[in-house]
């Protein structure tokens, strides 16, 4: 079976979820792209979108369809060329009609999973459960008699332990996007122990044809990303732990979540990574991961006592920020919430006080946004962080330990075997949390 | 040819061309439209001149209102400048981007044929409604659309990325491209000296590696960068075309005049490509019409107001003129003879590059430009006009070198 057959009926599971209809747009694209070459002329290509909730699927295609707009205006000069024996099509706005509504054509949706019985090519974005994964996969691979592939996009939960448990006789691989998947560039791949070749032949091709890129992961639960990510969660809250027991919990959190974005030169400080992805994650994440992980704790009261308070983070429906650990104002942190009190505190009442306890600032140093996509990037971090070693305040030795445990946790991904090498985890970090440097790094030494 | 009768410009308006650049442009937001840029420039110009009784006739310049805008009839406009010009004749004409120079032309034919002595002549487009993916398919229409299917997404940027590749390739890419980032670091600094220039925030640093930027063809275009290109502008220009009786009868100074001392006027055939992409041919015709007309020669010129429609145009309306020859115009350019400090200073408030591009309006921009300049009125932009060459040229273009005017002006 070729590549492009494969694709003539896919389903998406949990397809009105965050990622699966990042995960479905993306698939939409490509499976648009082959129907549109002259060879698949007069083959059907149906997309299913299958999700629990009938209410999301109905915002779904509405959002879909303005993701295609967006994508379809950027790439028109490509689109004249897939629409060039099309008489009829004329002008830039004809073609992009035209593509949007083949784009959509694909898809149907559906609420319940009996539509994936005939699909070839599975992808699956539900919660991430392990049991629930299973159930699932084990449900469609006993009734669809096409042998199907599963491409699921767990960010922690071992191939190998699904494989087995849903019987899939090596018809599964992790193809792990990150969010928003339309936009990231990184997808990490995982194979199982019995994976076959021809399913990570398929989906290097996927990925290559979405410019995206793949970065391997052995099969170690939370795989590369979340293995740095909780990690370096875990610590930051720990830190924050600890300084609260001198000064109110909100002050610490924002000393932290300033320590990770401002002094490490981070998109978003932890506590406000912590949200975006939402504490509920966090907290799942971590309890898949834990079984797997001997040597260390993979657990956070803190998060268990923000769970209990029903502070959850996460995002809505229309990408917007909910409040978690931090409140928001127009995507914007704005306030710390006090479990305490049980209220979130203005970080304008606290923010000089706090700056003040922490020390200046490097003066070398420059916002993330500035460096990023610096051609210079590398001497400027070069000479902040030789300014940040030298420095004695209490902002400046929090941040040097901090750099240096996030490498720590690098190094280990890579000696326990997480990752197969040092850049592997360095592209997870630069292409998958958008760092502007990867944590295994010279820079402190 | 012979002017039968003097005719000056005077009293010039632009509003600031808005749109990607300037701070206060959101494109989220709900902007003026049409009817505001109309009615801004068009009372600039009557407050200058004594008010709408002095004017006898109205001509509004613009190129695809009826797509940007939904709107058509808009000599209809021109009484809503102010009540004081109703019943007063009034002529809408369009040649794509050169409307402005063919409004111009309309208003000197009038006061040339004695049937009117004050011409309130206003040029406008407001672009800015569709994104630029859209804005491409709006100005193909400039071409023949009989080509548009097989024209590039970005229509003429792909027309005139075909004309710098040609020239890349009998001339030298590599100074080609440096003399097209000089042309766009000229564009730039002289629009930073303009108030009203879409480019007069533009605090970039290296102007020159922006300009000298590889071109990206999956997203654009082969052989141009986007600041290669002119900008996409909401604006609108507008100036009084008088006799000698109009400049009494509005109470006008002749220091505060320009004098239209010669003008060439010159169409080519849309349907027809060009003979030779790395010339303009039409632009050849106009500008020598002009000059002989005018009795001047480029020698004289003091400062010109091209149509840079991009900044390889540049380089070749360096040639039509014939301040250099033949695939010299870079050197040219690249020697500093452009700047605003050199020989023969082009386009001292950005031009179509970085003053900016309300196609329509452009003809009438460069006008008043002109206006300012030999007048002395040009502000922190104003340059140098020495006494004994107090000529400027313009050249308007519409189409790929299709609908061509030029104008020599005489410090009046």
């Amino acid at each position: 079976m070729d590549y492009a057959e494969k694709f003539e009926n896919v389903s998406v599971l949990g397809a009105a979820g965050k990622m699966g209809s990042g995960i479905l747009m993306l698939t939409a694209f490509e499976m648009a792209n082959l129907s549109l070459k002259p060879e698949n002329k007069g083959k059907i290509f149906t997309l299913h979108a299958i999700d629990v909730s009938q209410e999301a699927l109905s915002g779904l295609l509405k959002n879909i369809k303005s993701q295609v707009l967006k994508n379809a205006e950027k790439n028109i000069v490509q689109l004249r060329k897939v629409y060039a024996n099309r008489a009829d099509l004329i002008e830039n706005i004809d073609i992009i009609n035209q593509y949007i509504g083949d784009v959509l054509k694909l898809i149907v949706p559906h609420t319940h999973i009996e539509a994936s019985y005939k699909s070839t090519l599975i992808f699956e974005a539900i919660k991430e459960d392990p049991d629930l994964k299973v159930k699932v996969f084990k449900k469609i691979n006993e009734i669809n008699t096409l042998k199907p592939w599963f491409f699921t996009n767990t960010s922690s939960i071992p191939i190998s332990y699904i494989d087995k448990e849903a019987k899939l006789e090596g018809r599964i691989l992790g193809v792990h996007f990150y969010n928003p998947p339309a936009v990231q560039k990184l997808v990490e791949v995982i194979k199982s122990e019995n994976t076959k070749p021809e399913l990570h032949e398929f989906a290097s091709m996927l990925i290559k044809n979405l410019r995206k890129i793949e970065v391997p992961s052995y099969d170690k639960a939370g795989f590369i990303g979340n293995g740095h990510f909780m990690r370096d969660a875990l610590y930051g809250m720990e830190q924050a732990t600890k300084l609260s027991v001198e000064m109110p919990f909100v002050e610490a959190i924002y000393d932290i979540n300033k320590i990770t974005q401002d002094y490490l030169i981070r998109p978003m400080g932890i506590f406000q990574l912590i949200d975006y992805v939402g504490i509920d994650v966090c907290q799942y994440i971590m309890k898949v991961m834990k079984p797997y992980v001997k040597d260390e704790n993979i657990h956070s009261p803190l998060l268990d006592k923000f769970m209990e308070l029903g502070v959850k983070g996460g995002q809505n429906a229309n990408g917007s920020q909910k409040d978690g650990f931090l409140k928001y104002d127009k995507g914007k942190p704005v306030a710390i919430y006090d479990p305490a009190q049980k209220q979130y505190v203005a970080i304008s009442d606290i923010s000089a006080k706090c700056e003040q306890k922490l020390g200046a600032m490097p003066a070398t140093v420059k916002p993330w946004k500035v460096v990023v996509g610096n051609p210079a990037k590398e001497e400027i971090l070069k000479k902040y962080f030789a300014e940040l070693k030298t420095m004695d305040t209490i902002g400046a030795n929090l941040a040097r330990n901090y750099a240096k445990r996030s490498k720590e946790i690098g190094v280990k991904l890579v000696s326990n075997k997480v990752a197969y090498c040092d850049k592997d985890v360095n592209t997870v970090l630069l292409t998958g949390f958008f760092h502007a440097y990867g944590p295994i790094n010279d820079y402190l030494n | 040819m012979k002017l039968r009768r003097k005719i000056y410009m005077v009293g010039g308006y632009n509003t600031t061309s808005m749109g990607t650049g300037r701070k206060e442009f959101n494109p989220k937001v709900e902007r003026p439209g049409l009817e505001y840029y109309i009615k801004e420039a068009g009372q600039g110009t009557l407050k200058q001149i004594g008010g709408a009784k002095n004017v006898d006739e109205g001509v509004i310049a613009n190129f695809m209102a009826a797509r940007f805008n939904y709107q058509g009839n808009l000599a209809g406009f021109i009484p809503y400048i102010d009540e004081g010009l109703t019943y007063k004749p009034c002529t809408r004409v369009e040649g794509a981007c050169g409307s402005g120079a063919l409004g111009l032309m309309s208003g000197i034919r009038s006061v040339l044929a004695e049937t009117a002595d004050v011409v309130l002549v206003i040029g406008t487009e407001v672009q800015n409604t569709v994104k630029a993916v859209y804005c491409a398919d709006i100005l193909a229409g400039a071409g023949w659309f009989k080509e548009r299917k097989e024209g590039h997404a970005y229509f003429f940027p792909g027309k005139f990325s075909d004309r710098a590749g040609h020239y890349y390739e009998k001339f030298g890419k590599e100074k080609t491209r440096k003399a097209m980032a000089k042309w766009y670091v000229n564009a730039i600094e002289n629009a930073r000296l303009c108030p009203t220039a879409q480019e007069y925030h533009n605090t970039t640093k290296d102007l020159e590696s922006i300009g000298m930027m590889e071109p990206n063809p999956r997203s654009f275009v082969d052989n141009l960068n986007v600041f290669d290109c002119s900008k996409v502008s909401d604006g609108a220009s507008a100036i009084a075309i008088v006799s000698e009786e109009g400049l009494k009868r509005c109470g006008i100074d002749k220091k505060d005049a320009i004098e239209v001392i010669g003008f060439g006027q010159a169409q080519n055939d849309i349907t027809k490509p060009p003979k030779d992409l790395t010339k303009l041919d039409t632009t050849i015709a106009a500008v020598k019409k002009a000059f002989e007309m005018a009795n001047v020669t480029k020698e004289q010129i003091a400062t010109v107001e091209c149509h840079d429609c991009f900044t390889i145009t540049g380089i070749l309306a360096v040639e039509a003129i014939g301040f250099a020859e033949h695939g010299k115009g870079t050197d040219f350019i690249l020697e500093g003879n452009t700047s605003r400090t050199g020989k023969v200073p082009f386009n001292t408030t950005g031009g179509l590059v970085g003053w900016g591009h309300p196609t329509g309006a452009t003809g009438v921009h460069q006008a008043v430009t002109i206006l300012e300049q030999l007048t002395g009125k040009a502000g922190n932009a104003q340059i140098n006009i020495p006494a004994a060459r107090p000529y400027g040229l313009t050249v308007n273009m519409g189409g790929d070198d299709k609908t061509l005017v030029s104008i020599v002006y005489k410090k009046a």
